[in-house]
């Protein structure tokens, strides 16, 4: 008899074979140069369930440009391991050639002469096209939103993230997990949750009072889709109190809960569920230790490391489905459940290119609606890129746009050190491109934007930087946070990703004298997004508007500050 | 496993909590784990210890032992000045053998559950907690 596992890696290669994960078609676009909505959304319908997954839009309603990393380091056992693969690398692993649509869509080279060419990506309006059209084909497939929604843009802010609910609201989701939501504040968070027309998942939601599940967050819900009893198990940010301001939500508390996982699996198993799948919220290399922990699961829908992947990874008999950031993907799975079990997958990683995908219209006219009392704000010039400038965020130690942030906080704020949060959320800015008040918006917008001014000793630098590094390199992946390295201005260090905390960061030298830093000396430091209560300060993004309009034409120095080891 | 506001409460009345001294010379918690076995062996297997990988905050961390057949469960905190925690003891009419509490943790550091058995055997098992400053969120 053929085993499960069998039949998963048996669908797997018939589906690079015949080209059925999308992949294969993608290298013949490129060749053909024919890069239509048809060919995007072409797919063979498989099985008799189909899943669409989108996740980390970050309140990106319209088409953008978004730089995949360059530089994403994975340690222990998944160094080297995908989504720990770049540029050439990433091309290499997934058959994909230079140059083509899939270079543009998942690598960062040549990304400024790629975007000139292909276009933007993303649009919650291109987005609705291709929804509708899965749709068309499999009426009943479910839609589920892996969160960071309702965050991330100068409408969304100035909305308290009414404008994310309202357009979501018209794609129809079935189920949604969380992790920035709950910066919008507790207060604000439970009132859009009871009002939403489809399920908040968390099956690690729970009162932080009482340490038991919080009522408004349920940890699953069961639905019938072509004849298959499924459930969908969702599984927030596990630490959003630590990454984010805690004081924001007192009442919720968080964490992997692994262990309650596992119960809910058994329980909804025992309720009989012939699928399982989990909406998750965990970041990749989390999802990946969980699914090898936790039996049970079929399916894993993965965010908030925002890595897209062209095709699932398998983690015994658990598929993990990454689908991208910002509006830029769509994920379609589609599985064959029979006799109470996955038999088969098929799946399709479809990157939204605007200039070639439809508006739908309903949606668009939605959208603009939403932007419409904040149009003028929206569209102010404020500066322009250099014609070899691009604005980027995505890389373990730096991107462009931090670089640019950094400066500004020095410049502005009279500071010898900046210190910027690694997040991963941001649309780029190609070279000689307008910057709008809505771009700088798109890569600091959030409800703690204040950007504080304040003594630190060299001491105290070294244990943040030790502190944020091992979030990010750690070896056991459930002691990471699934951010990025805090960025750095005015300062240089080097960092041996294999050390334990403590030990990873050495070398630390003040920039503007060439000094290494005195642990007993005091240092002037800036910095934005604190998580402590009753941070004092202007808010980032207008010490970033001041700073870019003083230079009129942003042009920044290669940054060359931090060295890395151990790679 | 479920467990209950009502749980709570009703093991607050069944569970008796004995806290610790501290005693100097030997490394952490390596005296009062001794004093608890008396230096008998102790299986990997029989005790669960719940904690979370990364504390939401070192003041107030929860944990949750479970030892099925247990008569004492002691929790040590091995980064603390002071390592012992709590002791729980079972009695023979006891339901479940199970039981948390919040615990403080001065640092990143290991807690360690160690239960005796109604045989006189001993089980062990250890989860790091990290206390972190925070960070960034993607």
């Amino acid at each position: 008899m053929i085993s499960r596992r069998d039949f998963l890696q048996t669908s797997m290669a018939a589906a690079a074979l015949y080209g059925g994960s999308g992949f294969g078609n993608w290298a013949q676009l490129a060749a053909q140069q024919a890069l239509t909505q048809d060919k995007l959304l072409e797919f063979d319908s498989f099985g008799n369930v189909s899943l669409i997954h989108v996740t980390d839009i970050h309140a990106q309603l319209k088409p953008l440009y978004f730089r995949e990393p360059e530089v994403n380091i994975g340690v222990g056992n998944n160094k080297g391991a995908v989504p720990h693969v770049t540029g050439a690398d990433f091309r290499r692993a997934y058959g994909i050639e230079d140059g083509s649509p899939s270079a543009y869509a998942l690598t960062y080279n040549d990304f400024a002469s790629l975007a000139k060419g292909y276009g933007r990506v993303g649009g919650l309006d291109r987005v609705a096209t291709v929804i509708n059209s899965i749709r068309a084909d499999r009426p009943d497939a479910l839609l589920l939103d892996g969160g960071d929604t309702w965050h991330g843009s100068y409408t969304c802010y100035h909305t308290q993230g009414q404008d994310m609910v309202n357009v979501m609201n018209a794609l129809n989701p079935d189920a949604m997990t969380f992790h920035w939501e709950f910066t919008l504040g507790s207060d604000r968070v439970n009132e859009i949750v009871e009002g939403l027309p489809f399920a908040a998942l968390g099956q690690n939601i729970f009162d932080a009072e009482w340490d038991e599940p919080a009522e408004l967050f349920p940890p699953y819900k069961f639905f019938e889709r072509g004849g298959v009893k499924i459930a969908v198990i969702g599984q927030a940010f596990p630490y959003m109190p630590i990454a984010n301001p805690g004081w924001m939500f007192p009442e919720y508390a968080f964490g992997i809960r692994d262990e309650n996982m596992q119960e809910m699996v058994d329980r909804v198993r025992a309720e009989g569920a012939e699928l399982v799948v989990c909406l998750s919220h965990n970041g990749f290399d989390v999802d990946k230790r969980m699914a090898g922990i936790v039996t049970g699961i079929d399916v894993i829908l993965s965010g908030h490391t925002h890595d897209a992947l062209p095709e699932p990874v398998l983690v015994g008999d658990t598929i993990i489905v990454a689908s991208g950031s910002n509006g830029k993907f769509v994920s379609r799975v589609d599985l064959d459940v029979r006799d109470g079990r996955m038999m088969g997958f098929r799946h399709k990683l479809i990157p939204i290119f605007s200039d070639v995908i439809t508006p739908d219209a309903e949606v668009a006219k939605l959208i603009d609606e939403q932007r419409a009392p904040y149009l003028d704000d929206l569209t102010k010039v404020i500066g322009k890129t250099a014609d070899d400038q691009t604005l980027y965020r995505r890389g373990n130690f730096n991107g462009t746009w931090d670089d640019l942030i950094c400066d500004a906080l020095i410049s502005e704020r009279e500071a010898d050190i900046a210190l910027s949060p690694g997040v991963r959320w941001g649309p780029s800015i190609l070279p000689g491109q307008d910057i709008t008040r809505e771009d700088i918006w798109n890569v600091t917008s959030m409800t703690y934007g204040e950007a504080y001014r304040t003594e630190m000793t060299g001491e105290f630098l070294h244990i943040v930087l030790e502190d944020v590094a091992d979030n990010l390199f750690n070896p056991d992946p459930y002691y990471q946070q699934g951010g990025d390295m805090v960025r750095v201005g005015g300062l240089g260090y080097r960092i041996d990703v294999t050390k334990p905390q403590g030990d990873r960061i050495t070398e630390m030298t003040l920039l503007k004298t060439g000094e290494m830093i005195d642990p007993s000396k005091t240092y002037q430091v800036a910095g934005w997004a604190s998580v402590n209560q009753g941070t004092e300060g202007p808010q980032i993004w207008d010490v970033v508007e001041a700073h870019i309009a003083n230079q009129g034409t942003v042009s920044l120095d290669p940054n060359n500050s931090v060295k890395v080891v151990g790679v | 496993m479920e467990f209950t506001r009502r749980n709570a409460l009703a093991l607050g009345a069944g569970a008796l909590v004995l806290a610790g001294l501290p005693v100097k010379g030997y490394a952490a918690g390596e005296a009062e784990i001794e004093a608890f076995t008396g230096g008998a062996a102790m299986a990997d297997t029989g005790v669960t210890l719940t904690a979370p990988e990364i504390a939401e905050n070192g003041n107030t961390v929860p944990i949750e032992v479970d030892a099925p057949g247990a008569v004492e469960i002691m929790v040590l905190a091995l980064g603390n000045p002071t390592p012992p925690v709590a002791t729980f003891k079972f009695g023979k009419l006891a339901a479940s053998h199970q039981a948390s509490t919040r615990i403080r943790l001065a640092g990143t550091q290991d807690v360690v559950a160690i239960a005796k058995m109604a045989d006189g055997t001993f089980a062990k098992a250890s989860s790091t907690v990290k206390v972190t400053i925070g960070g960034c969120g993607g």
